[in-house]
């Protein structure tokens, strides 16, 4: 009786020491649900991440990893197999079996009034087949080679909590039962995600029990949160605190180049184009941007060097193509165009323009990293090469509705590969636009090369690892050799942390808490 | 008193009506909002997939008439954003804007009022230069700088104040409070104060105007050569008289204070209603655009009408009645 006193009372004593591992992040974008299969957004994705889990986990350069599924292998051309990982618990305690994969992989469909649905990602999918209870087949009508990287997408939910449960039962907590490293305590809309730790996951233990997610859209709050110490880590730091951040020895700063590429669009299909002008402003006759000699001139005006340093204060990478070196078909032979603006006032005399002509850059005000700075300068450079350019900025709600309807010649763009891998911006920004083939959705430029179609649609049906990444980097090669888009930059992601906390930077730009570690400082 | 406030009902309504019409259309004519909302990855079926579940295929006419029709049965539509009822989600977030709004207005009344009386009474004080030199500043430094430098002071040198957010929250009536607890006001009150400064500035000089207006006026002087005390002449007869104006302007203030505290709340990463707004109108979210302003027409109809029965209250010669005016 005795001793059981003194062993509680020691066990007592040992709680109240041990601090709480408690830890506060300021996120830089608005987490509009808690329901994983409601809307397609990166915030969203990334709280998803902590409550469910995916079949695939993916590492920091978004390389696949085994997740929810322990291995996976095609069984012939139509068909994919994952072993589901056995021993996996739901935070309510019951068992994870192929059962609420194939539930989850359905339930993408079936979300009332879902915006930006996962259809987009399982689609392909024509039939789940539960083998046994951690065996499931998944079938295709065309080869897939896409189907791990697609899957990797999709949060698993408990089929029991979420059989007929709405996007609010999630948003309140009663269906978020998800196998992932937390639970979901608190949704505040708008305001914080209050999430703690579920001692009962399958993978390593996180460190943290409790994580709360602010959100903090605003730039310069989030920094104020962060140096006055009501967050520990923040994500996305604006470029214009990151100098005064990095010469702080209270914080750490982690980063890495991102899978968002910043590029310009340019119409060049179009035999006259609504803002292609003589210099007097008089529309021309015919669209220079068709020729490719013109706009590889453009792309030799750009000084991306210059872009990366003044404007984006050296957060970013010059680009040459559409992902950064070291991700999945990325072509070892394209490299960015080195600016030399003599060689541009070349190729536009060789192309019959050695005057130049006028031109109007659009661009989006709120959307990307200093977006409008950057058309500002891209407009000087142009202008210094001949072609003078007018910028106009709008906000983003503006932007893209008038971009969809084809209402502009040229304009700054980004693009972020959820995929991790190079089929994503072929098959939307520079595949021939075709609503029957789906091919060419923000293909807001028209670019169109039925060789570049013909190799990508090779690919998209090519097993084979490593025969599907040298198409994919023929087909680059073709896009690059056309300029069917210049790209300018690609983002770097950015953390900042307190001394003592240390972070993974990921490409993808999620912020995990499970990836802040106490280190030493 | 009955059939004027009946009448003012009325008129609201067709207020209403137009209010939602032109801002059915205005959301309209900006954009798609499935451009912004769905993933960029998805292709030209999934995209016209999401348009019709949306009811976005339809015609603009069309799609007003539904709304018009649910709206009459008391449904505002849902969110396209978040999926969930358009007013549910502002009523949510009513609560933080309002006891962000009652402190700020409590704040500039508390400070205003007397420091504007004391500048009018005695203009020529030092105190009182210093006082009108302060309002200025008040006046013309921009909300958002005050409140960048605010958290700079507060939070980030002093570590007195959290910089943002708002604190614990207790429940009165079904909702959340933050007014009733200690971290809840340290969580407030920079934001509060920030919201106050421009009101605080508006009531110093509208009272010192009034009142240097009204010491002059003959029924001072009357009162005074019938021996009252000084107190009791300005505390009664004074502030009566000069309330008129102010009362209208913290009337209006309110309203606006409510409606469109956007900036301090954005800069404050306070969970209110302005935030909503914009967030809203960034992704044409179109249900909550136009329930929100709905709200806020209702919200400040309501207030004048307040107004004007107050008017009454104080100046015996207004009256509100049941006649034409």
């Amino acid at each position: 009786m005795d001793l059981r006193l003194l062993l509680v009372g020691l066990l007592l004593g040992w709680a109240a020491q041990a601090p709480a591992q408690q830890i506060s992040i300021g996120l830089g974008g608005d987490v509009t649900s808690i329901d994983p299969h409601y809307h397609n957004l990166t915030p969203n994705n990334n709280v998803a991440d902590h409550i469910f889990g995916t079949l695939v986990h993916k590492d920091e350069k978004q390389r696949p990893l085994p997740g929810l599924a322990e291995s996976w292998r095609p069984i012939d051309d139509l068909t994919w197999e994952f072993k589901i990982r056995k021993g996996v618990k739901f935070h309510d305690g019951s068992d994870l079996s192929a059962e609420d994969v194939a539930f989850s992989i359905d339930r993408t469909g079936k979300v009332p009034s879902s915006p930006a649905p996962f259809t987009i990602y399982t689609k392909q999918v024509t039939e789940a087949i539960v083998v046994d209870p951690h065996t499931l087949r998944l079938k295709s009508a065309a080869p897939y080679p896409n189907m791990v990287i697609d899957i990797s997408t999709v949060q698993i939910v408990s089929k029991k909590a979420a059989g007929a449960a709405s996007t609010d039962d999630f948003n309140s907590g009663k269906a978020a039962i998800g196998a992932g490293p937390y639970k979901l305590a608190r949704y505040v809309r708008g305001d914080r995600i209050e999430l703690v730790r579920n001692d009962a996951y399958w993978g390593p233990k996180p460190h943290w029990e409790r994580v709360t997610f602010r959100l903090l859209t605003n730039d310069p709050a989030r920094v104020a949160a962060l140096l006055a110490g009501d967050v520990q880590a923040i994500e996305n730091i604006p470029t214009a605190d990151m100098a005064r951040l990095a010469k702080n020895p209270g914080f750490g700063i982690f980063r890495t180049v991102s899978n968002r590429v910043i590029y310009l669009h340019i119409d060049s299909n179009r035999d006259k184009s609504p803002f292609v002008t003589d210099k007097a402003g008089k529309a021309l006759e015919r669209n220079p941007l068709k020729d490719v000699r013109v706009r590889r001139a453009m792309s030799k005006a750009i000084n991306r060097q210059a872009i990366v340093d003044r404007v984006m204060e050296g957060l970013a990478i010059p680009a040459g193509q559409l992902l950064p070196d070291g991700m999945y078909g990325v072509s070892p032979r394209v490299k960015a165009d080195a600016f030399d603006v003599d060689a541009a006032k070349k190729l536009l005399a060789e192309a019959g323009y050695p005057d130049g002509f006028g031109l109007t850059i659009h661009t989006p005000n709120n959307r990307y990293v200093n977006d409008e700075q950057i058309a500002q300068a891209v407009a000087q450079m142009l202008t210094r090469a001949g072609i003078q350019t007018k910028v106009e900025a709008m906000p983003a709600n503006i932007f893209f509705s008038r971009g969809s309807k084809l209402d502009f010649s040229f304009m700054l763009v980004g693009w972020g590969a959820d995929t991790g891998e190079v089929s994503s911006p072929l098959k939307s920004l520079l595949a021939t636009y075709s609503k029957e083939k789906g091919m060419g959705a923000a293909n807001r430029g028209r670019y169109s090369n039925p060789k570049m179609d013909q190799i990508l649609e090779q690919a998209l049906a090519t097993v084979d690892d490593g025969k599907r990444e040298l198409l994919l980097q023929q087909a680059v090669d073709v896009a690059m050799a056309d300029v069917g888009v210049i790209p300018t930059h690609f983002q770097v992601n950015t953390w900042a942390a307190r001394k003592g906390i240390g972070y993974t930077a990921r490409t993808d730009e999620r912020t995990h808490a499970h990836a802040f570690v106490p280190v030493k400082p | 008193m009955g059939a004027y406030i009946i009448r003012r009902l009325a008129a609201s309504v067709v207020l209403l009506f137009v209010m939602s019409l032109l801002v059915f259309v205005g959301v309209y004519a900006i954009g798609n909002p499935v451009d912004l909302l769905i993933s960029p990855e998805a292709d030209q079926k999934e995209i016209a997939r999401v348009v019709a579940a949306l009811g976005l295929d339809k015609p603009l006419w069309e799609q007003y008439l539904i709304f018009l029709k649910q709206a009459l049965a008391g449904d505002l539509g849902r969110s396209f954003a978040f999926n969930t009822p358009a007013i549910e989600l502002i009523l949510q977030r009513m609560p933080a804007t309002m006891e962000l709004a009652l402190a700020a207005m409590a704040i500039a009344i508390v400070l205003g009022i007397p420091l504007g009386l004391y500048a009018g009474l005695k203009p020529d004080s030092v105190l009182a230069k210093a006082i009108m030199a302060g309002s200025i500043l008040g006046f013309s430094l921009p909300t958002f700088w005050v409140g960048l430098m605010l958290i700079m002071l507060f939070a980030v040198q002093l570590g007195w104040l959290p910089a943002s957010g708002r604190g614990a929250t207790t429940e009165l009536f079904g909702v959340q409070w933050s007014l009733f607890t200690l971290d809840g006001w340290r969580h407030l009150f920079m934001p509060a104060l920030n919201l106050a400064l421009f009101k605080l500035s508006l009531l110093i000089r509208l009272t010192r105007a009034g009142t240097r207006e009204a010491i002059l006026q003959d029924y001072v002087k009357f009162a005074r050569a019938k021996g009252l005390r000084m107190r009791r002449v300005i505390g009664l007869h004074v502030l009566k008289n000069i309330m008129i104006p102010i009362v209208t302007v913290i009337g209006l203030e309110f309203g606006s204070v409510v409606a469109f505290s956007i900036v301090t709340e954005t800069i404050f990463a306070w969970p209110g209603m302005g935030k909503l707004l914009i967030d809203s109108i960034n992704v044409l979210d179109r249900p909550v655009v136009v329930a929100y302003l709905l709200v806020i027409v209702a919200l400040f109809v309501f207030i004048n009408l307040l107004v004007d029965v107050l008017y009454s209250a104080l100046d015996p010669r207004v009256r509100v009645t049941g006649a034409p005016a």
